[in-house]
């Protein structure tokens, strides 16, 4: 146990280099370690990420870099890493286990945390204390501060609250681990990536989304069109992926991706609740919208009470 | 097969909450309540197995107090052929959630457990990766798509950067996706039959469960208020605006 007071983020990544994320999830585990003294692992879990390893122990501030590289762990399936965790929250000792909320590791904690025996706090998004945390609840419309009394706290991290740390400066130690076997009860089957040139929602400086005022996916590229002129990323409200306008990897939302660029603009979105909930905190709101009443307005910097199918060609013309 | 769904009884998703003065928690007095979305859709799965021939049975499950038979009786009124609500007036967190429907697994053997991905008041997104912890079943979350085939069932997941289909062995858990289904809507006739449907009750206790929290909410708290923006006339202004005022382009 010589670790006690240790943390340990769980890297990620696609066997090929790590995501922008985990450097936002590093810098809440540098927040914590700041509290508690505990020195900061970061674990690998894959097959081939050998590169993704090279990559990670150049990151400053983390002391450790545990490497579990096996044909198991190919695609991350939650069946496979769960048991890699527990053993290495067991045995290493540590007090916190942290994850990015990304559909990975929003998949993966709670398994680790059940099997703990402990709660997790979910989406946190500032560190307050070693066992005392802020999250959002209620779509973000509350706050709530939470307190763990478990010895082993499990937590999620909202990366939109924490800034990214350096990408280079460290010099951690690479630790190899054994993978584990497969568990046997589940296969990956296959998948279809979004390929795009554009940076991913999460991580993009500038975003544009459309609503239910865009009528049709149709529409959509006038807004990518504005998209080029400002290097940004597309996004949609649930209401445009509901009608079958857009694929739901696109949707910003409560029950999609929580996002904070530095400029969001929102395209024929009225501002639902659940849409406020994924993009409120981003530094600059622009909302173009022919309801001059629409929501989006309560939370736009800038607001244009304006028919978005003049407006974008108009836009795009003068960002040129 | 058996197929159970877990519902809960939350705020109706179109109430924008408030924090109560005190901030201890958010206002729940005299809101209208509803069946978390998410869960709709898990019931409206379990029906479409059935009614694909795959489900023999649909169990629908709530934890909660006696309100809570309300969402379950929508349920029932849906299409569920019976209810069970484990009756407590706490809150219990997204664990032991988890380990009363393990029990409830345990008891009722089901071949697929089907959970909304997420409930619209803690946000928490935990219950079902937790509960196919405990049953040690594997899991299927965030599902868009899901089709059994023998012992099999493969579902198509919602992730960051698109979709992923795994496969899983039955029994295991399922939660779902916006995109899963669109939930029906329950008949006049069927809300009438649905008062004789079975709705069993049970307590924590009797499950040998305990609920005890782990966590301690200190404080609920508004979260900060974006200063009141303007209106601008034109596209022009816009972009100057952006340019010179807000220095984003």
């Amino acid at each position: 146990m010589s670790n006690s007071n240790s943390i340990l983020v769980v890297a990620d990544h696609d066997n090929n280099q790590l995501k922008a994320v985990t450097m936002n999830c590093l810098q809440a585990a540098a927040e914590l370690s700041a509290k508690t003294g505990g020195s900061v692992d970061l674990l690998i879990a894959g097959s081939n990420c050998q590169a993704v390893a090279e990559q990670a122990k150049a990151l400053p501030g983390v002391t450790r870099v545990l490497v579990a590289d096996g044909e198991s762990l190919t695609h991350q399936l939650p069946e496979d890493v769960t048991p890699l965790l527990v053993a290495q929250a067991k045995e290493g000792g540590y007090s916190h286990l942290l994850a990015a909320a990304t559909t990975t590791g929003k998949n993966l904690m709670p398994r680790v945390a059940a099997l703990l025996d402990v709660a997790q706090i979910s989406d946190i998004t500032e560190v307050v204390s070693e066992d005392t945390f802020v999250r959002p609840i209620y779509a973000g419309n509350a706050l709530a501060t939470v307190q763990s009394s478990d010895a082993i706290k499990v937590i999620t991290v909202r990366t939109t609250a924490f800034d990214a740390i350096a990408s280079e400066g460290g010099s951690a130690e690479v630790v190899s681990l054994s993978a584990p076997s497969a568990s046997g009860m589940s296969a990956f089957v296959g998948e279809e990536l979004s390929v795009s040139d554009r940076p991913e929602l999460t991580a993009a400086r500038v975003i544009i989304s459309g609503g239910r005022g865009m009528q049709s996916g149709e529409n959509f590229p006038l807004l990518e069109k504005v998209a080029d002129k400002l290097g940004a990323t597309v996004g949609a409200s649930r209401a445009a992926v509901d009608a079958g306008f857009v694929p739901n990897d696109m949707q910003v939302g409560q029950t999609g991706k929580i996002v904070a660029p530095e400029l969001y603009i929102a395209v024929g979105i009225s501002g639902a609740i659940q849409h406020l909930a994924g993009m409120k905190d981003s530094r600059v709101i622009v909302a173009i919208n022919k309801d001059d009443e629409a929501p989006i307005f309560n939370v736009a910097d800038y607001g244009l009470v304006a028919d978005l199918f003049e407006v974008l060609p108009e836009l795009e013309a003068q960002l040129s | 097969m058996k197929v159970l769904v877990a519902i809960k009884r939350v705020v109706d998703a179109n109430v924008k909450v408030r924090v109560k003065a005190d901030n201890t928690a958010v206002e729940l007095a005299n809101v209208k309540m509803a069946i978390n979305p998410f869960c709709e859709i898990a019931i409206e799965e379990a029906l479409r197995l059935r009614e694909k021939g795959h489900a023999t049975e649909v169990l629908v499950v709530s934890i909660g107090p006696d309100a809570c038979q309300e969402q379950l009786r929508t349920a029932l009124a849906l299409g569920a052929d019976r209810a069970l609500q484990i009756q407590t007036d706490e809150t219990p967190e997204s664990l032991a959630v988890a380990k009363l429907l393990n029990a409830v697994v345990e008891r009722e053997q089901p071949q697929m457990v089907i959970l909304g991905k997420q409930s619209i008041d803690g946000d928490n997104n935990q219950t079902g990766q937790m509960l196919a912890a405990l049953a040690n079943m594997p899991q299927g979350t965030f599902a868009s798509e899901v089709n059994v085939d023998g012992d099999k069932v493969y579902v198509t997941r919602e992730i960051d950067g698109g979709l992923q289909t795994v496969s899983l062995s039955l029994p295991a858990i399922v939660t779902t996706d916006l995109r899963l289904n669109e939930p029906r809507y329950a008949s006049l006739p069927n809300i009438m039959k649905a008062k004789r449907k079975p709705l069993e009750s049970m307590t924590p206790d009797e499950l040998g469960i305990d609920i005890s929290p782990r966590l301690t909410t200190l404080a609920v708290n508004n979260p900060p208020e974006r200063a009141a923006g303007v209106k601008v006339a034109s596209v022009s202004e816009l972009v100057e605006k952006l340019k010179t005022e807000a220095g984003v382009l």
